[in-house]
């Protein structure tokens, strides 16, 4: 057992963006250990650390030298011209053959080249792997300052490195002259620390820092907000709305972290919640808290950064209250100001806001989903015509308010609360305050009627109207979101079990634009692949719905059958008859296009003859495909009855293949039963096309 | 808006901080600059900013800057917009590497106690499309308020800065209302007298502009004019950048000009989203053109001038 050091790295800097801290901290320890590693060094535990100053990490248990080693090369055979000879000793550094081996090998005797290599010391390896693993690391956003080339997300002003006790000789070269020793020296909190702090060893680093006032661990921060949090709630009766990514992001934005309670003016409580919770937690980075009712109470929480006095905390949430105050202030006039007029009177003024240079205002668009939205309502159960129109019209009026001017988060939301201070239904309110939704794969998805059908009408008219000017999403840009608009028309589709006719939807938008250009059959594929992404997590395989996509002659627009459709294939391929019916398909398939291809392209494959059939196998396929029932019950719409008539097809077809001879000698017999397989792939095809399936 | 100053103070009243900052930057080696003569938008316009971060000169300077947001305009009815106001602008070249202790150094001096207090640098990038520059750094937070802009620039009118400027932004009203403890704008104790003695508040000052700019800014600037006017100040800039050898300093003002009255007619709301681009594009467009003159000029290139030949 070989004498062992630990490692210690820790990056101080200026502040480093909360979000970015903790991925820096995981890739460079992770960077480093690879590279000690690569170097032929094995490594022990890794600690990571990281605050808003500091990136750090220890490794532990690092052999203090590599372990030496031998390189071998192979020379000239015994007996090798002299030329050879020369070229080989002149390669390896070697005076005579006297310094290399003669060894035996199954070839012969061969001249070896032995050298021994003398492990170096990790001491002497690590100043290049530091400074490398640094210099290599890259941030979401960096920059350079001084006079310095070398780019970090901010200024970097001290790199302790640390092996046991000793300072890794080295430095990190900043361009210009300029560069970083590394050393022992770190810093403490900013205002509650007493400047540098010189790191005895790797094991006490933690402790070191908490000494100057900086609490190192995320773990811990987080730890000491969220109780201080819900203790400073229950102080006040309340209970702390509790938030993951708040608290991992003020968990980055502090070093000492206390907590200070403030209060909201009373006044400002009338203002809707969303405002008040937008203003505290976005703009603030406050939690909110909820008495035990559940409504809003009229407290906030901060994170304040440092140890202080008592009365400096009472300071501090005096001046945090005075600076939400002057904030909801402008919310309480915007929400004043905004009442005076009926949302149904701010629809005029949509016409001077700009959707898209090609297709028109926000009031164009919110004159066509009125209408759409009244369509669709006909196919939504319990949503009421008159109500989808009125709803779908005041949607956007809230984009002329002041509330969402300062808060356009709020779009829809504010726009509910208008609706009701103007009296309109409650249906009506939730259906605008939802319109937008669901926004990606794990938002809420409306479920009430009215919601739906505007909600249905806001995207489909969107993506109606992009498809018409050729706005596509291509690649990675999709600047409308039409992606995301899909996905919302395929969830409130299939998970409200809606069932709607998406081309005549289509239609029904494109005459609302004013003209009929049929995007619908293009618009729906793309529909059908972000039901692909869709279904998936519901482990529907991408291929099926493809399979289901494909069949027939047209397009199935109905994605609820699609589902169920997509449903009933998934029971059928894991089932014998499926693999086999699978197997007799792809054969079917094969022949039929190996003739095409022999005929170059010319194949005509005619109607069955039946009086040409020799073998009983022959008839007992074709009579089987005449007595299938899997159309009728396909219109049925009996998905499994229907894969249960063509799982009755798998015995004909294995016959078939095992006893009839299709390259049979009399042309007549061999086009009938290239026509027999045709009329088979065709039966398939149109419940389901089998070709599509992958593996 | 009604308004009253509430405390007399000599020691905290607006003209004497502004008078602090001033001379902790001198001391700091800034040369003191007074307001530029232009209707700028944010304090970074000045040239002393935008055209001296480009070179690789020493540049320290620090000024005081009005700054026109003409959307931010409230009839002085909000006692925490206006259209009108002023920020404090620091820019030193390159960037000192205990540049956040000399800011933390500048509150001190308008008395705030930084152990009484919770500054904080929240991450905050900073670009300005108009002037094709960007940078990274903080709004510095001072409990729970934003007090200041802290820059590292990057790149100035599409030209990679180097070495690297440090540019600070201090708004001044928002810094000086929560040192006075003051609610309301107008209220700020201007010059430290009593108001029976003569003494002024901010109101006093402003609130009469406040309101007749905003009305000038939403309904009387007259659109056609100011269209037409941006096109003036565009083919001046452009002519003027055409001259052999460039005449960066007043090109630059006309991009300023341009910029202003960009500024006046989007708060008339006669530019639409999609024209807003292409309005962003043409006064970028100049201030790149600018930026390029002054980098070969004597200035950007940390020269004196050689005497100019002039044409009688």
């Amino acid at each position: 057992m070989s004498a062992t050091e630990t490692l210690l790295i820790d990056l101080f800097s200026e502040e480093i963006p909360a979000r970015m801290q903790k991925g820096a901290a995981n890739d460079l320890a992770k960077s480093m250990a690879d590279a000690l590693k690569a170097e032929g060094l094995s490594v022990g535990a890794v600690d990571v650390w990281y605050a808003p100053r500091h990136i750090a990490l220890r490794i532990a248990d690092i052999p203090v030298s590599q372990a030496d080693r031998s390189e071998e090369r192979r020379g000239p055979r015994e007996g090798a011209p002299e030329q050879a000879v020369a070229g080989f000793l002149t390669a390896n550094g070697l005076a005579s053959l006297d310094q290399a081996e003669l060894r035996e090998t199954p070839k012969g005797n061969f001249y070896f080249a032995v050298q021994h290599i003398k492990g170096q010391q990790t001491l002497d390896l690590l100043p290049g792997l530091i400074e490398k693993s640094i210099r290599d690391f890259t941030w979401p956003k960096s920059m350079r300052w001084g006079r310095g080339s070398f780019r970090w997300v901010r200024p970097l002003h001290r790199i302790v490195a640390l092996f046991g006790n000793s300072v890794v000789p080295g430095a990190l070269d900043l361009g210009n002259g300029e560069s970083i020793p590394f050393g022992r020296e770190t810093e403490g909190h900013r205002f509650s620390g007493s400047g540098a702090i010189a790191l005895s060893n790797p094991a006490t680093f933690e402790d070191q820092l908490r000494e100057g006032s900086v609490v190192v661990n995320p773990t811990e921060r987080a730890e000491t907000i969220l109780t201080g949090a819900r203790q400073a709630a229950h102080e006040v009766g309340c209970v702390l709305i509790e938030d993951a990514g708040l608290l991992s992001e003020v968990t980055g934005l502090v070093e000492w972290p206390t907590i200070v309670r403030g209060q909201i003016p009373d006044r400002f409580m009338a203002v809707p919640k969303e405002v008040l919770v937008l203003s505290m937690k976005e703009h603030q980075k406050y939690f909110a808290l909820q008495q035990p009712d559940g409504t809003l109470a009229p407290y906030f929480i901060t994170v304040a950064d440092g140890k202080r006095e008592a009365e400096t905390f009472s300071r501090i949430a005096g001046g945090n209250e005075r600076v939400l105050a002057a904030r909801l202030s402008d919310a309480e006039f915007f929400w004043n100001q905004d009442r005076r007029d009926a949302l149904d009177t701010r629809v005029p003024a949509l016409s001077s806001i700009v959707f898209h240079a090609k297709l028109g205002s926000v009031g164009d668009r919110s004159d066509r989903m009125g209408p759409l939205a009244a369509w669709l309502s006909s196919h939504i159960t319990g949503a009421d015509r008159d109500a989808a129109r009125s709803a779908a019209r005041l949607s956007k009026a809230d984009l002329t308010t002041g509330m969402v001017g300062e808060f356009p988060e709020l779009q829809g939301v504010m726009g509910a609360y208008y609706a009701t201070h103007d009296g309109e239904d409650a249906a009506i309110a939730q259906a605008i305050s939802e319109h937008y939704s669901p926004l990606g794969p794990n938002d809420n998805c409306p479920s009430a009627p009215l919601s739906v059908a505007v909600a249905l009408a806001d995207k489909i008219d969107a993506l109606v109207g992009f498809w018409r000017i050729d706005e596509k999403p291509t690649g990675s840009k999709d600047p409308f979101a039409l992606r995301r608009a899909a996905l919302g028309v395929v969830r409130l589709l299939v998970e409200n079990d809606i069932r709607i006719p998406l081309v005549n939807a289509f239609r029904e938008a494109e005459m609302l634009y004013g003209g009929n250009s049929d995007v619908s059959a293009d618009l729906l594929g793309f529909i059908a692949d972000r039901m692909k992404v869709t279904l998936k997590d519901r482990g529907l395989r991408h291929d099926w719905i493809a399979a289901v996509f494909e069949a027939g002659a047209s397009m199935d627009d109905d994605l609820v059958r699609v589902t169920k459709r997509v449903e009933a294939l998934r029971d059928f391929v894991g089932t014998d008859s499926g693999t086999d019916l699978l197997a007799g398909y792809r054969r079917a398939a094969n022949i039929l296009r190996a003739e095409a291809k022999k005929a170059k392209g010319a194949l005509t494959v005619g109607s069955v003859d039946a009086s040409l059939f020799d073998e009983p196998a022959e008839r007992a396929l074709h009579a089987a495909l005449a007595g299938s029932k899997a159309g009728e019950y396909l219109a049925a719409e009996d998905f499994g009855a229907t894969f249960g008539e063509l799982a009755k097809l798998r015995a004909p077809i294995d016959d078939f293949f095992e006893s009839v001879m299709v390259n049979a000698d009399v042309a007549a017999a061999r086009e009938n039963r290239l026509a027999l397989l045709s009329q088979f792939l065709g039966s398939v095809d149109s419940v389901v096309r089998l070709s599509a399936l992958e593996g | 808006m009604t308004f009253q100053k509430q405390k007399a103070d000599k020691a905290t009243c607006f003209q004497r901080l502004v008078l602090n900052l001033q001379t902790y930057w001198a001391e700091q080696g800034c040369v003191v600059l007074q307001p530029y003569d232009m209707e700028v938008g944010a304090g970074t316009f000045h040239p002393a900013t935008t055209l001296r971060s480009i070179g690789d000169t020493i540049w320290n300077a620090a000024y005081v800057q009005p700054s026109r947001r003409p959307t931010d305009g409230r009839y002085g009815a909000n006692p925490n917009r206006l259209q009108h106001y002023y920020q404090f602008q620091v820019l030193m070249k390159p960037s000192p590497v205990n540049a956040q202790a000399l800011y933390l150094g500048s509150l001190e001096v308008l008395g705030i106690d930084l152990q009484k207090h919770d500054v904080r640098f929240v991450e905050d990038d900073w670009e300005s499309p108009t002037l094709g520059a960007w940078g990274l750094g903080w709004e510095i937070w001072c409990d729970g308020m934003e007090v200041s802009q802290f820059t590292y620039f990057q790149q100035v009118g599409g030209i990679d800065c180097n070495p690297v400027p440090l540019e600070l932004t201090y708004g001044l009203e928002r810094l000086i209302m929560y040192v006075q403890g003051v609610d309301n704008v107008y209220e700020l104790d201007w010059d430290g007298i009593p108001t029976e003695q003569g003494g002024k508040c901010y109101g006093d000052v402003f609130l009469q502009a406040e309101q007749e700019f905003s009305a000038y800014n939403f309904e009387h600037a007259d659109t056609e004019a100011l269209f037409q006017h941006f096109k003036d100040a565009e083919a001046m800039s452009q002519h003027l950048l055409s001259q052999t050898p460039p005449l960066s300093l007043p090109a630059y003002d006309q991009t300023m000009k341009a910029s202003h009255l960009f500024n006046l007619l989007d708060a008339r709301g006669v530019i639409s989203v999609t024209e807003r681009q292409a309005y962003i594009g043409r006064v970028r467009a100049l201030a790149k053109g600018c930026a390029e003159a002054w980098a070969d000029s004597p200035g950007g290139r940390g020269e004196q001038p050689q005497p100019m030949s002039v044409e009688v």
